[in-house]
């Protein structure tokens, strides 16, 4: 499940072991239980309808969460990437809705994807300066942004709910590519490319060796602080990306809501994906499957006529448990 | 002779591997009793089952006359039993007074502590040590031999029938040593035993009743120290027969190679300052060179390896690479200029311990193997078993973790991770710490292997047969200044002990 | 030979430079307030000052206590809405029965956060998370998303509407005793200096002997049971049981206690700097609001996220460079 376990020689088994087949694969196993009851129960599940719903639904938990287990993987946290969903979900409209934007508007589509992205990066930016540069805990360092970022994209909005026509910006969140949602392939392909550079990079290697022991990996001659500041502007960015896609989809900004608590949910996803909270590892595909069971469950849910607030206390015992298969796996 | 304590057949078993099989151990009232044996022998299972940290698999354990209860640290202080463990099991944050007195703290009306009570007593107990210091200050803002020593004051004023001390003396200097030894004595004469580990043998002779040896979970020996020899003691640790040992030499590095011409020179040195811990450091180190720093606990040492490595900012002096200028001002400077630095603590800044071997050895390679970013792992792979075979690194294989492997085995990688670089200076900070006998003396091999091929070797270590037997040149410091420099060949433990007996009668 | 034992402030100063820097900022701002607005230092304000902020007081003392042990408890936002559902649910048999019951739920919230942590060893920072989801669902639920009105005839709303004595609100007193009493326990007991000692090192606290499980139980329970009162104030200030409030007060609970000066990592902290820092962003709001009650400025409301998160970060880099000079002091090996 985790790209480090992966790469283990397999040992050669005599029988068939239960426990540890279920602390490795955990995550998968949940996946399978899901969707076997959902086949079972779920009315009308087995319907391109729902996988279309379920995977562009999936796909900004999933961004986000792939970048939330970068920074977990070198021992941090970002709590703000909710925040910067917002933050960067406010000025797209603001800058293709703008008379510039209206003037011109392939370019004003460009800007209004590429200046929230780059703000996002910015966001990152500061969150790694304080966490590597001035030795914040990352908790604390990402909680300025957490409070203020959505502040600030409300400040920048006036509170107000922006809806927009836009059919090439709304593309990211609405197109399709051999019928299934655009942000689905963008999400699989983000992995793809964190994926490698996890496994095959120095930059991959030095994330690793940095959550494993931030003092050895400086001694021998690692960029620790290069290489966090990186991990948090990579969280930041596709944050930024995440944020975009919600207003994308729902043709509309609303800086209140977009993101909202979208910290706990990649956090979650990238904790039942396998990543470890102190650092050390980083099952990018985990981060996926992980998202893809929090989304399913909520789904599940919902689709089966029970209430949303029950979701909340699903979702609870899902990270719970799936924290407390890893512990047991440490010892 | 009547008994105190008594362990017998005790076993102990982590995940089906066996720790201890039978050991035992056997302590009189009123005695220190040393025990020994290499790193993995069983030495902190047997204690940690004595004091409730870990429960014990078969055997049993008598104390003061009757069955042990004891299945917590807090059980065991009840019993009457202190431990110092190796690691300072204190709290830096807190008060000194909060570390003596934590969980025994004197109360008023039963609940509420009496904090002048507490500075008064704990006062009175540190003033037996010797020590005079603000209790009320954070113990961090103390040296770490003022620490071990705080922690030492803490087990003695539990009233305890028994005192375990394991490798007490690792962090102090000479003369906090003969404090401690004044308060190890005068605890045997007040009735309370101590159980004394240590690495340092010579230390054993000079205040331990009885030694009890252990090898491979099991207890070896057990006999009076009076008519013992050091070689004795070493032979029972390895198993093997004290004659072989004396013909080795103490350490692989065998008679000194002083006369083989001396290479270019590598690195140089002038008046480099970094604080009050290192002021006006010179030296000159050539190829195929091995320099050894000498001096006591805080003279220096570590932060002259510090200063040419990158990591402490100099405040003072330069230093020359190859002749060619510039100080490496970051340990990644420091590696691309071909220094390799094996740190004095392994775990805390040497292993990365959920990583491979394979990542680990090849950690500070990295940059050499990297090509638009990307590693070469065909390369990668050949390195590292090239290295596995040729330091003959015990590994399941180049994937396992590198927690799972012994101390010795993990310093051999940390060693490789440095070689791998094809480094010109080494600097080596207590290489052979804590790593069992056996293990120490290919260390020593494969160290003389490289200065062989032309590396230049900046050796620490506080085991003086090493720098004695291995440098051509032997540097000593005291308190941040080279007091003065021996040569090789000439050198011999006496001279240079001498040398440190003359700094501290001149730091006096 | 010198007595040391005799209060040296100048070492006190010294030793806590935080702690003193809070209280002169707190100081600062309230002269400041003093000066520039005619009714700040009127009893109006200063009661409903007071009156609002107790909750976060009480939930950021209890905060404090996990802080010190090195842990966390992100429920205590969720934990206090779904305890002001539960007072409110209990406001007719009066304040006896609907206090102590409120205050029992939020302690069950504690128990089960103690419970993942201790017996499940499941990190804090996780295992309050998945309770702050769960309360927070279990208030949506028993409420039916709806605010529950309270029961207006009994003696409920006393506690947060009424005056003691006629001089202060009740909650204010009540908050006042529980933060005595916490002082206490910090300071002179030995639960307290285990809490410190815990965070401080943990393995070490448990090689010494002490009762580490069962203060790191009493500080989860605590923290619940303090979310637990500030949900009976909320409900009895507001005259309902709020299921959706709550959402971030987690945040301002740890804010004021770094501002305070706890060290996030545990092992160091302060009841009173912990009261001082909840006190002080509470003030910056209370002086924005003054600001636009003169009309001078207009700060939307968006702007106090914005100001209150420059003002953590403010803190934060005071707080660096404190630590840094600390640590370079530290004598190495």
């Amino acid at each position: 499940m985790s790209t480090r376990d992966t790469e283990l020689p397999a040992a050669p088994t005599k029988s068939f072991e239960w426990g540890p087949f279920l602390r490795t694969n955990g995550g998968l196993v949940a996946l399978a239980v899901i969707l076997i009851f959902n086949i079972l129960v779920t009315p009308n599940f087995l319907q391109m309808q729902t996988l279309f719903v379920n995977i562009s639904q999936v796909a900004t938990i999933a961004i986000v969460a792939m970048g939330m287990t970068l920074v977990i993987a070198t021992g941090g946290i970002d709590l703000s990437v909710g925040a910067i969903m917002a933050l960067s979900g406010a000025l797209a409209p603001l800058i293709f809705l703008s008379e510039f934007g209206q003037a011109y508007p392939a370019l004003g589509i460009t800007a209004a994807i590429l200046v929230p992205l780059i703000a996002a990066m910015a966001c990152g930016l500061f969150n790694g300066i304080l966490v590597a540069n001035l030795k914040v805990q990352p908790i604390i360092a990402t909680l300025i942004l957490f409070i203020s970022g959505r502040g600030i994209a409300q400040v920048l909005t006036n509170g107000n709910l922006q809806t927009f026509s836009n059919p090439s910006f709304s593309y990211l969140g609405t197109g399709k590519v051999l019928g299934l949602p655009f942000q689905g392939w963008l999400a699989l392909g983000i992995a793809c490319v964190l994926f490698l550079v996890m496994t095959r990079t120095t930059f991959g290697r030095y994330v690793l060796a940095i959550g494993g022991n931030e003092r050895a990996a400086e001694l021998s001659g690692g960029p620790v602080k290069r290489v966090k500041i990186g991990v948090y502007m990579i969280c930041g960015v596709l944050s930024g990306l995440a944020g975009l896609i919600v207003v994308a989809i729902n043709s509309a900004s609303d800086a209140a809501r977009n993101g909202n608590l979208m910290e706990l949910d990649a956090i979650a996803a990238a904790v039942v994906g396998g990543a470890l909270l102190q650092g050390g590892r980083a099952p990018i595909f985990g981060a996926i499957i992980g998202a893809v069971i929090i989304q399913l469950v909520k789904y599940t849910l919902l689709a089966n006529g029970v209430e949303d607030e029950v979701a909340l206390i699903a979702k609870a015992i899902i990270i719970l448990a799936a924290v407390y298969v890893q512990q047991a796996r440490k010892e | 002779m009547a008994t105190l304590l008594n362990m017998s057949g005790i076993d102990k078993a982590f995940a089906g591997v066996s720790a201890l099989s039978g050991a035992s151990l056997d302590i009189a009232p009123g005695e220190v009793h040393a025990l020994i044996g290499q790193n993995g022998a069983g030495k902190s299972t047997l204690i940690k089952i004595l004091t409730g940290v870990y429960r014990r698999d078969g055997g049993t354990v008598q104390f003061n006359g009757a069955d042990s209860v004891i299945s917590s640290p807090r059980g065991a202080q009840e019993a009457g039993i202190a431990t110092i463990y190796q690691e300072l099991n204190l709290v830096p944050l807190r008060s000194v007074t909060e570390n003596v007195m934590m969980g025994y703290e004197p109360k008023r009306f039963g609940v509420l502590i009496n904090w002048k009570e507490a500075h008064r007593r704990t006062r009175e107990i540190l003033t037996q040590f010797g020590i005079d210091i603000d209790v009320r200050a954070p113990l961090g803002s103390f040296s770490t031999a003022i620490q071990q020593l705080v922690a030492i004051a803490r087990a003695v004023s539990l009233d305890a029938r028994l005192v375990i001390m394991d490798e007490p003396t690792s962090s102090l200097d000479a003369s906090e040593v003969s404090v401690l030894f004044g308060v190890v004595k005068s605890l045997r004469d007040a009735g309370v035993s101590v159980l004394y580990v240590s690495h340092f043998l010579d230390e054993l002779f000079e205040i331990c009743d009885r030694v009890t040896t252990m090898r491979d979970g099991r207890t070896v020996d057990c006999r009076d120290i009076a008519g013992t020899t050091k070689l004795d003691l070493i032979a029972g640790m390895l198993g093997r027969d004290p004659d072989d040992i004396e013909q080795a030499g103490m350490t692989e590095f065998g008679a000194s190679s002083a006369d083989v011409d001396k290479g270019a020179v590598l690195l140089k040195a002038e008046g480099v300052s970094t604080g009050p811990r290192l002021t006006g450091f010179d030296m000159v180190l050539h190829r195929g060179e091995i320099i050894g720093l000498g001096g006591l606990l805080g003279a220096g040492r570590t932060e002259a390896a510090r200063a040419i490595f990158g990591v402490d900012r100099l405040v003072q002096g330069q230093i020359d690479v190859n002749g060619f200028g510039a100080a490496p001002d970051t340990p990644a400077a420091a590696i691309s200029a071909g220094f390799g630095y094996l740190t004095e603590d392994r775990k805390a800044e040497g292993i990365i311990p959920d990583m491979s071997v394979r990542e680990n050895l090849t950690l500070a390679l990295l940059p050499k193997l990297t090509k638009n970013g990307q590693i070469d792992r065909a390369r990668e792979r050949e390195v590292v078993a090239h290295y596995i075979k040729a330091l003959g690194i015990k590994t399941a294989n180049m994937e396992q973790p590198i927690r799972e492997l012994s101390g010795g085995n993990q310093q051999k990688v940390l060693l490789a991770r440095w070689l791998a670089i094809d480094p010109d200076v080494l600097i080596l900070d207590e290489p052979t710490r804590g790593v069992d006998v056996g293990a120490k003396r290919e260390i020593q091999a494969i160290i003389r292997d490289s200065v062989a091929k032309g590396v230049g070797v900046l050796l620490i270590s506080s085991e003086f047969e090493e720098i004695v037997e291995g440098a051509d040149k032997i540097i000593v410091l005291n308190e941040g200044r080279i007091i003065t420099e021996l040569t090789n060949p000439g050198i011999t433990e006496d001279t240079l002990v001498r040398a440190l007996a003359q700094t501290e009668g001149q730091a006096a | 030979m010198l007595d040391t034992d005799a209060f040296d402030l100048r070492k006190y100063l010294s030793r806590n430079p935080q702690s003193v820097a809070v209280w002169v900022a707190l100081a600062a701002l309230i002269l400041f307030g003093l000066l520039r607005y005619d009714n700040f230092g009127g009893a109006y304000n200063i009661t409903s000052f007071l009156n609002y902020n107790s909750m976060f007081i009480v939930i950021s003392v209890g905060m404090c206590f996990v802080i010190m042990t090195g842990g966390i408890d992100l429920s205590v936002g969720s934990v206090a809405a779904f305890t002001s559902v539960i007072a409110a649910y209990l406001s007719p048999y009066g304040i006896q029965i609907a206090l102590p019951g409120a205050v029992l739920a939020g302690i069950g919230f504690g128990a089960i956060n103690a419970f993942s942590i201790i017996a499940m060893r499941i990190p804090p920072f996780i295992a309050t998370l998945a309770t702050m989801l769960g309360a927070k669902g279990g208030a949506l639920v028993i409420s039916d998303a709806q605010t529950i009105s309270v029961d207006w005839g009994s003696n409920f709303t006393k506690m947060g509407m009424e005056k003691a004595l006629n001089i202060l609100p009740w909650s204010i007193v009540v908050v006042a005793v529980v933060v005595v009493a916490l002082w206490f326990v910090l300071e002179k007991t030995t639960l307290g200096r285990t809490v410190l000692a815990i965070g401080g090192g943990a393995d070490a606290s448990v090689l010494m002997g002490l009762k580490v499980n069962r203060a790191t139980a009493f500080v989860y329970l605590l923290s619940g049971g303090c979310a637990g009162l500030a949900g009976v104030i909320l409900a009895s200030g507001f005259g309902a049981g709020q299921p959706l409030e709550g959402i971030g007060w987690e945040l301002s609970a740890i804010a004021s206690v770094v501002v305070g000066g706890t060290l996030l990592t545990g092992g160091l902290g302060s009841v009173t700097a912990t009261v001082a820092g909840a006190l002080l962003l509470g003030l910056v709001f209370n002086i924005l609001n003054f600001e636009n009650g003169r009309g001078t400025i207009s700060f939307s409301a968006y702007w106090q996220m914005v100001i209150r998160g420059g003002f953590l970060f403010a803190v934060i880099l005071f707080q660096a460079r404190v630590m840094s000079g600390r640590t370079d002091r530290k004598v190495q090996t």
